[in-house]
């Protein structure tokens, strides 16, 4: 008997449609295989500039997430009590119509009795347009209780952030160094990163408390302490500073360095030296006399002194020589050991300055002058929640921006590159508007970027406009909101009831909120009058998720290969270094249930309420859906959401009018558009005069907006100022302190506020995202939530072994606000004064259509119930990060005790009543 | 591993029905006596075979498994076992139905019960066989061993001869069945050890220093789990080891050196299956099975290491 | 078919590189993914939304702690999955034929309308590579995707295994081991790449690279100050700073 002959070239599949994918904030490109019309498999797509083919755990089990069970079926209307689940089918009119019945008069009256906030919205230009028509002041996503530390502490100092606004310069640089990065967005471009990186030998350190996934490929591992990364990184400086080994001339030319910093008492102290012209100007070294900033062939003097004023650069040297930041003397706290700290420093020298290079690429800087080449320096950063979710987050990232800028590594090549349309100084951002008034839209776009208390949404009578309390004196520079504070604040009345929260795909009563169980009862509490104290809830969502329960009309989503989305450079595309990039997402496949894209919903139910914008003179719809939308909608003259293939013949690139085949066009070319960079332009990007043209002609600003980077924040210093007593506009009082702290001008170090626990909750608490998991996602899905299916809490061996912990334990974990009771494992690569878990595996029963039984509602757990959202004291201060109000959820405190084995994780709630039917087989 | 139900009563059936047999075909029965006891040994060993292919994905081909029997030693077997049922065929008929080329060893001659003779050797070979599917198996350490076939027939001669009730015949086989298991699990105790196969050169870290698990690649269970990183008899171990030395050899032994007679040998004979069915159960669940290293599991009373859970 | 050809001509596996798989189950999933519409039956799952989910993967990712004397533990993230052994157990043992190793690359396949679903295959193999499909009784293996890499149905450059083709690191390389030139060959030599138990005697032709030396010990500073700037201040510390302009 022979082999038996195997058919090796089977056609795969009738047709393939790109587009781009949903399992995570990445944004993949993938190819969708129909056979008879139905989705057979997914890859990606290997042209797409965000994957370049690849395709993570996630995307490739995309085809068990659009035949989940989980996904809801038809509009629902609640007809028992709040949480009971109990609910009606109804019809999309009648939904529609009971939503506007409530919306409509409270736009006539008080438009911001809605609170509209959306979760992992990737349509934020959009939805945030639609807050703005509406006239509500309460709008934002999920950044506030996810990234904002570090996306605004990017703008206020090199004008772009981590994230995924940036990356490394993976071609050329020869040292990695990643701090707090878990897995979680720009997932794969890291990866490819990553593989480029080991595949040519170059060096990776990690720094982080736990070393998995991109910590553990890591050459070099530093097991940090948990919050203490910003005094790590101010004690890289203070090394580097000690030693000289600084990039001087980088500092003169492209930073705030060599401006001068105002020494007189009075309201401008600390603020940046102006001329008559109101300014800022340097110390030409050839003269000794000031001269302009951007004047051409000014040498600005780092270490110049007028009239008794001295430099930025002066006063930061003066800093963090101290030695309050010497090695010796942060070590204990950051658990790192003093010789280590030394090393990584010189380290980061060795590479930035000794293997220096030259890339022969000729460019003219902003004034004027004409350079030969580029000077590259290979040491690149990356950062991410790691240490922007603590209290002083925003602070660490400005510092970990410090120690690039002075290596010189930032848009230089060999370091770290910012993505069209950043880079964007803080000028080029708009304020925040937030000025509700019946029956009118918003003047502007609610989040923004706060220049100074001038700029705070507050009333006349000082209290917040803003339900989430958004840019006032608790957060001024609150640019994403503060999604975690919009229940707790509605609930309390503080600063005011709202009558309809209004919720985006947002698992707000379970992992995405601080104290989960309290919001739990925060959604079902009803004042003296007998109703509900958030009287009315809407949720739109496609999956049955904790939150369904708990709203009073359920607006069902489509799954992401069921409908149209614009992944634009208006809010957050998918650009390249060396390539502005958005994308679009279209039903490749039609939907078999009654749900709709609710973005097409937003704009029906805009119309039915008469939005601006969204109506014709005769009232008729604007838009017929949401597609229609993406290609005819202008923002600004010429501007529209998607910048590709614009114009009447579809050859216009960012600038152009509406083109009616622009989808069809997108759809040709794979579902996303790309405008390259052009040569020259690739690098120095803030201040070559190649980019800034090419960034106006594809309509990222009108104006060329040249900037030096802010080492100096002269907004922070302008809340300092006001915390001191200057100034007509004064915070109260009990934040006086805390403002003069977190506002400082230059990056410091304050501990988190999650010490104040005390010493009886002397171990750090952490989460991480696991690589195959998407929040609480993954768990609906038959392949994902076979690979995680339950979480331990992982403990170090000093815990593990003190504690007499044994293979089977569980562990009671206490913290000022909550108890679990939760399985353990030991993991040895940890530091040693931490335990974490994967983050958002943990279940409620009854939820996501999976059995009671569920490993995922037994055994996972979250630490969401060990986390207050308010701090302690007086005032229903937010347990965020005083700068931004990003949530703290990594300061938490907690003690940890061995209870011995158990079955069930605790605490457990009552099972959720069904909105779906429990999943059986696969579909 | 995994004790399947099916894969047990196939092994012990038809380890104890060919042993049976070959008595049979050996030594002769006559008339009706013949046609129960000849019954009784096919019985027992078809049922061994139709219970072996509850453990099949996939038994409607099971035909397919007489092709390979130049590599596998379960398509061996096959053979073996059909050859060995159709050599015992014409001797069962012959004593049943009393064809006098067929009568008796003693009686007629030594070709007079050439058939039986030679189902009793093929009976032998398929239990050889049988034996030989365990102990080929390299990833099995405590498997991979001369003594598993020695046990398998060790179990099959005794089986014979306790069913038979021939007390002279059955007290030195179980003496040899005894010190043959007595053997193996010797040998047994430290043969995962001996095969030097550990969780360092599963995954070749061990140059980077000790390894353990830290996390499982599934929390969900699958066939690798359930087939061949069976731990739960594990513990039971050393009680079932007993059970089986009790039930197969001495209990046999005393019920046919002092009960005697019927009411003897039924009580040897059952007692005797009973141990054999402990032992296979063991043979199954105290196997591990080198895979385990992959997960962690390192064998009963050996911790798993830092982290380390079975799932 | 029933043995072991006497020599294949081609040597078709994979390079897994431990020094860069960040453990992100990319592979797993993607392998799912093509198999479950691939060659043979597809890959099922039982009780998928149940308390006991479980079903058949052709590929899963360990993640082990390794403890080196006197340095930090590392976690090493570890694909596992078939490694078309030279010396296949699996096939050898299969009563019926089913398991083969083909004479023309070496892959080792299952012909599914052949297999009785013994499980004798998935005992022989020492790594857990098979997993008998509980839907479809015959058991499954890595097929280095055979439907894939020659399929002239598909670009040029997506003729590899599914999970060579995701894997976002490329910590996966396909290749010809026969050819000493071939890049998984040369990988393999450059960075000494390893089989798996080699003692159980498979001859495994997949390769696995070791991680590259990790951390170092503490070390005394290599930085030197400038200057002690205790005794200079910050001007001593200016001059000598900006004296180097």
């Amino acid at each position: 008997m022979g082999q038996p002959r195997v058919e090796t070239s089977r056609q795969v599949s009738d047709e393939v449609r790109k587009t781009t994918c949903y399992m995570c904030a990445c944004r993949c490109g993938i190819n969708v295989h129909l056979t008879s019309g139905k989705v057979t498999y997914i890859e990606g797509n290997r042209d797409h500039p965000v994957n370049k083919g690849v395709l993570c755990a996630k995307g490739a089990s995309g085809i068990m997430q659009v035949t989940a069970p989980s996904r809801l079926r038809a509009p629902l209307r609640r007809v028992g009590p709040r949480g009971s689940g109990a609910f009606e089918e109804i019809t999309w009119e009648e939904a529609l119509e009971t939503a506007v019945s409530w919306l409509k008069p409270l736009r006539e009256e008080a438009p911001e009795k809605l609170a509209f906030f959306t979760g992992r919205d990737q349509s934020q230009s959009f939805t945030g347009w639609w807050a703005q028509q509406f006239g509500t002041p309460n709008y934002a996503a999920h950044g506030g209780f996810c990234s904002v530390n570090m996306a605004a502490a990017g703008i206020y100092t090199i004008g772009g952030a981590f994230w995924e606004f940036g990356q490394p310069d993976w071609a050329h640089t020869k040292l990695f160094v990643l701090f707090g990065v878990a897995e979680d967005h720009d997932s794969n471009p890291i990866k490819i990163g990553i593989g480029k990186l080991k595949a040519r030998g170059a060096k990776v350190i990690g720094v982080n408390p736990v070393r998995t996934g991109y910590n553990a490929v890591a050459d070099e591992w530093v097991g940090i302490t948990p919050g203490t990364d910003g005094l790590l990184i101010l004690s890289l400086i203070h090394c580097l500073l000690e030693a000289g080994k600084i990039d001087l001339d980088y500092l003169a030319r492209w930073t705030n360095a060599p401006l001068l910093v105002n020494s007189a008492e009075g309201p401008e102290k600390g603020l940046i030296l102006k001329n008559a012209e109101s300014q800022p100007f340097v110390i030409d070294k050839r003269t000794g006399m000031p001269a302009p900033w951007d004047g051409a062939g000014v040498q600005p003097d780092l270490g110049a002194v007028w009239q008794g004023h001295r430099t930025v650069f002066q006063h930061m040297a003066e800093r963090y020589l101290s030695e309050d930041y010497a090695p010796e003397a942060v070590a204990a706290r950051c658990g790192v050991p003093a010789g280590r700290i030394r090393a990584l420093a010189a380290e980061m020298a060795r590479v930035a300055f000794d293997e220096a290079f030259e890339l022969p690429v000729e460019w003219v800087d902003f004034r004027g002058d004409r350079h030969a080449s580029m000077t590259g320096r290979p040491v690149s950063f990356h950062a991410m929640r790691g240490i922007s979710a603590h209290s002083n987050g925003f602070q660490t990232a400005r510092a970990l921006h410090l120690l690039q800028i002075l290596l010189g590594t930032v848009e230089v090549p060999g370091g770290y590159r910012l993505k069209p349309p950043y880079p964007k100084p803080v000028e080029a951002h708009p304020t925040p508007h937030f000025v509700a008034a019946p029956g009118k839209p918003l003047s502007g776009p609610h989040l923004g970027y706060v220049r100074g208390p001038e700029n705070l949404a507050l009333k006349e009578d000082g209290t917040p406009w803003r339900i989430d309390k958004g840019f006032t004196w608790e957060n001024p520079f609150s640019a994403h909101g503060l999604m975690h504070m919009v229940i707790p604040n509605a609930h309390a009345g503080d600063p005011y009831k709202v009558d309809t929260l209004f919720l985006y795909m947002a698992n707000m009563s379970w992992n995405s909120s601080m104290n989960s169980a309290r919001v739990m009862e925060m959604l079902t509490d009803k004042g003296e009058d007998g109703e509900y104290v958030i009287p009315r809830i809407i949720y739109s969502d496609a999956y049955a998720s904790e939150m369904v329960a708990y709203a009073d009309l359920i607006l069902p989503d489509t799954t992401y290969l069921e409908r149209h989305d614009c992944i634009s450079l208006l809010d957050r595309p998918i650009s390249e270094p060396d390539a502005a990039g958005d994308a679009i997402r279209w039903p490749v496949v039609e939907p078999d249930r009654d749900v709709r894209g609710f973005q097409s919903v937003l704009l029906d139910l805009g119309v039915r309420l008469g939005l601006p914008g969204m109506v014709n003179p005769d009232g008729t719809a604007k838009f017929k859906d949401y597609a229609d939308y993406m290609v005819n909608h202008i923002r600004r003259p010429g501007v529209g959401p998607l910048i590709g293939f614009r114009g009447a013949d579809g050859a216009a690139e960012g600038r152009g009018e509406a083109n009616p085949d622009q989808l069809a066009r997108y759809i040709e070319n794979g579902g996303f558009y790309q405008a390259h960079v052009p040569e020259g332009a690739a690098y120095m990007k803030p201040w070559n005069a190649a980019y800034q043209d090419w960034a106006v002609a594809t309509s990222f600003y009108e104006t060329p907006q040249p900037y030096l980077f802010s080492i100096w924040s002269e907004p922070m210093r302008k809340f300092q100022l006001a915390a001191e007593g200057q100034g007509f506009l004064q915070p109260p009082d009990h934040l006086r302190e805390r403002l003069k702290l977190a506002m400082d001008p230059l990056p410091v170090w304050y501990a988190p506020f999650g010490e104040e626990a005390g010493e009886d909750f002397p171990v750090h608490a952490i989460t991480q995202r696991p690589m195959a998991m998407y929040h609480s996602w993954g768990s609906q899905n038959a392949w994902l939530r076979q690979i995680h299916g339950k979480n331990y809490l992982y403990v170090p061996t000093a815990i593990w072994e003190g504690q007499g912990f044994e293979e089977g334990d569980y562990a009671r974990v206490t913290s000022p606000t909550g108890e679990i009771v939760v399985p353990v494992a030991h993991m040895a690569a940890l530091n040693r004064d931490t335990v974490w878990t994967w983050n958002a595996i943990g279940k409620r029963r009854g939820a996501w259509a999976l059995d009671e039984g569920a490993a995922e509602a037994n055994q996972g757990f979250l630490l969401n119930h060990l986390i207050s959202e308010v701090l302690p004291g007086a005032g229903r201060v937010s347990n965020s990060d005083p700068v931004t109000g990003q949530a703290a959820w990594f300061d938490l405190r907690v003690r940890v005790e061995r209870v011995g084995p158990r079955d069930v994780a605790e605490p457990v709630f009552d099972t959720l009543p069904r909105v779906v039917p429990k999943g059986r087989g696969r579909a | 591993m995994h004790p399947a139900p099916s894969v047990i009563l196939f092994t012990v059936l038809s380890g104890a029905g060919f042993g049976f047999l070959a008595l049979l075909g050996v030594f002769g029965a006559s008339g009706t006596a013949a046609f129960f006891l000849w019954g009784l040994g096919y019985g027992m060993a078809v049922a061994g075979l139709v219970s072996s292919a509850f453990h099949l994905g996939n038994p409607r081909r099971a035909l397919l498994a007489f092709t390979q029997w130049r590599t596998s030693w379960l398509s061996r077997e096959a053979w073996a076992s059909v050859i060995a049922l159709g050599l015992f065929a014409p001797q069962a008929l012959a004593d049943w139905l009393g064809f006098d080329w067929g009568q008796g060893f003693w009686g007629q001659g030594f070709w007079g019960r050439g058939f039986g003779i030679a189902g009793a050797v093929m009976a032998g070979v398929t239990v050889f066989a049988s034996a030989m599917i365990y102990a080929q198996i390299r990833a099995v350490p405590r498997w991979h061993h001369w003594t598993v076939p020695l046990v398998f027939l060790a179990y099959w001669a005794t089986g014979g001869v306790v069913l038979a009730g021939v007390a002279p015949l059955a007290l030195p086989a179980l003496c040899v069945l005894g010190g043959v298991l007595a053997l193996h699990w010797h040998f047994g105790r430290h043969a995962f050890a001996r095969a030097a196969e550990t969780m360092e050169s599963a995954t070749g870290l061990g140059r980077i220093g000790a390894v353990s698990v830290f996390e499982q690649p599934h929390t969900g269970g699958n066939y690798l789990l359930r087939e061949m990183i069976h731990v739960v008899g594990r513990k039971h171990a050393e009680r079932v080891r007993m059970i089986a030395m009790v039930c197969s050899v001495m209990l046999p032994a005393m019920a046919l050196a002092w009960l005697g007679g019927v009411t003897g040998a039924v009580l040897a004979a059952l007692t005797h299956l009973l141990g054999a069915l402990a032992q296979r159960w063991l043979f199954f669940a105290e196997a591990e099975h080198v895979v385990g290293l992959y997960y962690g599991q390192r064998g009963a009373g050996v911790a798993s290491g830092s982290g380390g859970r079975a799932r | 078919m029933t043995g072991l050809p006497e020599r294949t001509e081609k040597k078709l596996g994979l390079v897994i590189d431990l020094d860069t798989c960040v453990g992100c189950h990319a592979c797993v999933t993607a392998c799912k993914g093509w198999n479950d519409q691939g060659y043979g039956a597809p890959l099922s799952d039982q009780n998928p939304y149940g308390a006991d989910p479980s079903g058949t993967f052709l590929n899963r990712v360990h993640s082990y702690a390794v403890q080196p004397d006197e340095m930090p533990a590392q976690i090493i993230n570890f694909p596992r999955s078939c490694l078309h052994c030279e010396e296949a157990p699996c096939v050898t043992v299969c009563p019926t034929g089913a398991s083969y190793k083909r004479a023309e690359d070496g892959i080792v396949l299952v012909n599914e309308d052949a297999c009785i679903g013994c499980g004798l295959c998935a005992w022989a193999c020492p790594y857990g590579a098979r997993e008998l499909d509980q839907a479809a009784g015959v058991m499954k293996k890595c097929t280095l995707c055979v439907d894939r890499i020659y399929n002239e149905a598909l670009p040029e450059e997506d003729r590899e295994p599914a999970c060579v083709r995701t894997c976002p690191t490329g910590a996966r390389h396909f290749g010809d081991f026969a050819d000493p030139e071939s890049k998984v060959s040369r990988l393999t030599a450059e960075r000494e790449g390893f089989v798996l138990m080699p003692g159980m005697g498979t001859k495994p032709v997949n390769r696995y690279l070791p991680p590259r030396r990790k951390d170092r010990p503490e070390e005394a500073s290599l930085l030197a100050p400038l200057l002690d700037i205790r005794a200079g201040g910050l001007a001593g510390w200016l001059d000598r700073v900006l004296g180097k302009i």
